[in-house]
């Protein structure tokens, strides 16, 4: 990467500048070393996990288990693990690619993303030393198998307000935790749980992270969930009758349990949207696959325009998601180079600056994955209900992702409660963004217009920032503080951010590796956002004003947004006919 | 022991091959090479002799980028250092021609104990490169070879070759000598990610056909021994005959049919 390029982008603040392409790193800027790691990756997937997927969904979990020592093995456990604890410690790119190749087998995905990820990590950032020497050697040869022990039946995206206590024994030597914490990813096998409970003295209540070992006396877990989808990974509840936990297993500080809980999730949520990537690359081969075997009409249905309109808008919104994974990710590592990689509270800040991509990461790919799955068993037809087909399954593995690692509508409301969070601490410049197109707007101007090579597709992201900030800014003019309770508006909000980030990362990728295709993806996914960006703006709009202003602030957001509309029909045909043509995504 | 392990980048298998316009070969720009799976298996032989008796594992390509991109995919496997054979001039070579240009390379390197291929490559796969290899060498050569006990101390080889109809045999070697490898001897090793980081450390030298010390006339196309006339992708031919007459008769005509004019009985 261009390391000429000195200054670190901002989190957030894609919304308020004209971003250069070569602050984007995309997936055609692989290095030799993460193209070596994604065919690895790759090729265990199809050679040892795929052929015992039945075994795996059948909760086989011998099998599960000796896949992770598999992992173990080729080091895939520990990708964010430093090396004197036994892992690799390599960059983001390389772990957003595992992720992405793990997502086509999505339950042992989440195997090990409960295992590696949130079972993992909170050691390697929270743990004290004798915590790392302890369990992170055996953590990444899978020796031991963790879980993330956070929910509780009663307390979801409210984790904090959990039930579970702990309190201290009588002699001062252990934590005796009590509750029911629920939804453990790999409880069936798990030989510990990052565990969060109230430490209790008295009145006082203060949310703790506690290592709990399966073997410590009153630790048990309850019955396998019947779960929708994903039933190759264990899900169960970890059950904590006067269980004793020794004194030293406190992870972090007593009190700072929330700063474990929190801290992971940036980097679940970016992870997720890897593998939901790689799960919506899955589906469309199956899809594609399928349609060019299945003949209806004396044809297959892959020369209708019905189904190439499906396949191509699967590919589009896929590789749409790929850039944005794969540029957040560059962003934390050209970060990450500039922190001493010792300092866990140093690494976490920097993976912190982009909060805001890594929620609308979460949400955008998990939808997307939702969308192409929806498509995959649509194109199958009658086939595509029937577990005979692995798109049922795919469609059932889905959906979950919209819930877990934070709902999609607490990260669509976190993504403007951050931003503004930014605004105010001063370390993103959003208020005088806005204030500046609102004065730009009012005097009837658009402002200067790119011009040079893409000018149309960097003029439209142009045009949508501002949409944005107009429309933020009305909102935020509005309702003020209270705006944090108008939670409709913001979700709206959130929409319009999500589609900027998209379409600027979309651009700069098209810029970069400029392709006749790729611009008909660009050109198909611009024209459809540019089309929401207007209707999330609309709604909101006309929720903060009324009469004139509302008038005036309708014909600013007509006049920004303005955008003729390109030839979608002409562009989803060709895109399909390439992947038709290559029986693949290949884009 | 000192090992050479021989790698033949080829088109990924699951590449779609078009033919080039002058009918020579395919188009093989655009194409993601790996390395040829036998070769694969060679080189895990290799790694898994190391294993055992200590010692050097180089690993030999030839070619442009792609030879670069499998040499480094076989030091991420685990050979200790590459070798890699770049040139244009090596271009167009044939099996003679190779085989003569990786032997020049092999002694260059100072010559090997064992020498290991695969037993044919994906692409052309007339499994002839090795034995040809050995010869410019004068190394003795086992082919199809399905297992591997070496003794280093004595010097010697007991190698087991599959032959046709289910038979095996045992055949005992000295060293140096060339084994090309059957598939499915072992199981080949992925990289795992601390041997991909460490590849990037190991030793990757480029000799171009000067450095080995070969004129012209004897390396890629003028060094060839055959030329290719016609890459075609053959025409499919099916032909129905519905045999008449009762069970018994269809049967008899059907027998006939399969002896005299398919001759598949």
């Amino acid at each position: 990467m261009a390391k000429e390029v000195t200054e670190l982008k901002k989190g957030g603040s894609f919304l308020i500048e004209e971003t250069a392409k070569e602050d984007v790193f995309t997936p055609e800027d692989l290095s030799e070393e993460q193209k070596m790691i994604r065919e690895m990756t790759e090729q265990f997937v199809e050679d040892e996990v795929v052929p015992q997927q039945e075994q795996i969904e059948n909760k086989q979990w011998d099998v599960t288990r000796n896949l992770l020592r598999r992992c173990g093995e080729l080091g895939l456990l520990g990708i964010e693990v430093p090396e004197e604890y036994g892992g690799e410690n390599l960059d983001k790119i390389s772990s957003m690619i595992v992720s992405e190749k793990l997502g086509r087998v999505a339950s042992f995905a989440v195997t090990y993303g409960g295992h590696s990820g949130i079972g993992t990590l909170p050691i390697v950032y929270f743990g004290a030393e004798e915590h790392k020497r302890k369990y992170l050697p055996l953590l990444c040869k899978a020796e031991k198998i963790s879980a993330y022990a956070l929910s509780e039946a009663s307390s979801g995206s409210d984790a904090l307000s959990a039930k579970t206590t702990a309190v201290r024994s009588a002699d001062g030597s252990h934590w005796i935790l009590n509750g029911e914490k629920m939804w453990i990813t790999n409880a069936a096998f798990a030989d510990m749980f990052v565990t969060f409970a109230q430490a209790t003295q008295g009145d006082q209540k203060q949310f703790s992270c506690f290592i709990v070992e399966k073997d410590y006396p009153g630790v048990s877990t309850g019955a396998e969930e019947h779960k929708m989808g994903l039933k190759g990974s264990s899900t169960r509840t970890l059950v904590l009758d006067n269980a004793r936990i020794p004194i030293d297993n406190v992870l972090g500080e007593i009190g700072k349990g929330h700063h474990v809980a929190f801290n992971i999730l940036n980097m679940g949520r970016a992870k997720l949207a890897a593998g939901a990537v790689g799960g919506s690359k899955t589906a469309l081969n199956a899809s594609i696959a399928y349609a060019k075997q299945r003949v209806a009409f004396g044809k297959p249905i892959s020369s209708f325009g019905a189904i190439k309109q499906k396949l191509a808008e699967m590919a589009v919104r896929t590789w749409i998601t790929e850039g944005m994974v794969y540029r957040t990710a560059g962003l934390m590592d050209r970060r990450l180079e500039s922190v001493d990689v010792k300092d866990p509270k140093q690494v976490l800040k920097a993976i912190e600056e982009y909060a805001v991509e890594c929620s609308i990461l979460k949400v955008f790919a998990s939808e997307v994955l939702d969308f192409v799955v929806d498509e995959a068993v649509q194109i199958h037809g009658g086939f595509g209900y029937s577990a005979e087909y692995p798109v049922e399954r795919y469609y059932r593995d889905s959906r979950v992702n919209r819930i877990f690692e934070g709902t999609n509508e607490i990260n669509r409301l976190l993504i403007p409660g951050m931003l503004l969070k930014r605004a105010s601490s001063g370390q993103l410049p959003l208020h005088a963004a806005v204030r500046s197109v609102m004065d730009e707007v009012m005097s009837a101007g658009i402002g200067n217009e790119p011009s040079g090579p893409f000018a149309r597709e960097r003029s439209g992201v142009k045009q949508a920032q501002k949409a944005l900030l107009l429309v933020a800014g009305s909102a935020i003019q509005r309702f003020r503080d209270s705006i944090r309770d108008e939670q409709e508006v913001l979700m709206h909000i959130s929409n319009m951010v999500m589609d900027v980030y998209a379409m600027d990362t979309a651009v700069c990728r098209l810029m970069k590796n400029s392709g006749e295709l790729h611009a008909d993806v660009v050109s198909t996914f611009m024209n459809d956002a540019i089309a929401d960006i207007k209707f999330s703006g609309r709604q909101v709009l006309a929720a903060t004003g009324d009469g004139d202003t509302l008038r005036i602030q309708l014909s600013a957001l007509r006049r920004l947004l303005r955008w003729t509309p390109v030839n979608t029909v002409g562009a989803r045909r060709r895109i399909a006919e390439h992947l038709i043509d290559h029986g693949v995504y290949a884009l | 022991m000192k090992i050479i392990s021989c790698i033949k980048p080829v088109p990924d298998p699951a590449s779609r091959l078009i033919i080039n316009e002058s009918k020579t070969w395919i188009k093989d720009n655009d194409l993601t090479f790996v390395a040829s799976e036998a070769d694969n298996y060679a080189l895990e032989e290799a790694l898994r002799l190391k294993e055992k008796h200590q010692g050097d594992v180089a690993i030999l390509s030839m070619g442009g980028d792609e030879a670069a991109r499998v040499l480094r995919s076989g030091l991420a496997m685990g050979a200790d250092r590459a070798i890699h054979l770049l040139d244009p001039k090596f271009k167009g070579a044939d099996e003679f021609a190779a085989a003569e240009t990786l032997a020049k390379a092999i002694e260059k390197d100072g010559g090997a104990d064992l020498v290991l291929a695969g037993v044919q490559s994906d692409d052309l796969g007339t499994g002839m490169t090795g034995v040809m290899l050995a010869e410019f060498l004068g190394y003795a050569h086992a082919t199809v070879v399905i297992g591997v006990e070496a003794d280093p101390a004595a010097k010697t080889l007991k190698v087991k070759r599959e032959l046709e109809g289910g038979i095996n045999e045992t055949v005992e070697l000295p060293f140096p000598a060339v084994l090309t490898i059957q598939f499915g001897i072992n199981q080949p090793r992925y990289a795992s990610l601390k041997g991909i980081m460490a590849a990037k450390k190991k030793e990757l030298k480029a000799w171009s056909a000067a450095d080995l010390g070969l004129s012209d006339n004897l390396v890629g196309k003028p060094g060839a021994m055959y030329e290719v006339k016609e890459v075609f992708v053959p025409e499919r031919k099916s032909r129905v005959e519905i045999i008449t007459g009762t069970a018994e008769e269809a049967a008899a005509k059907l027998v006939e049919k399969l002896r005299k004019e398919a001759k598949v009985i």
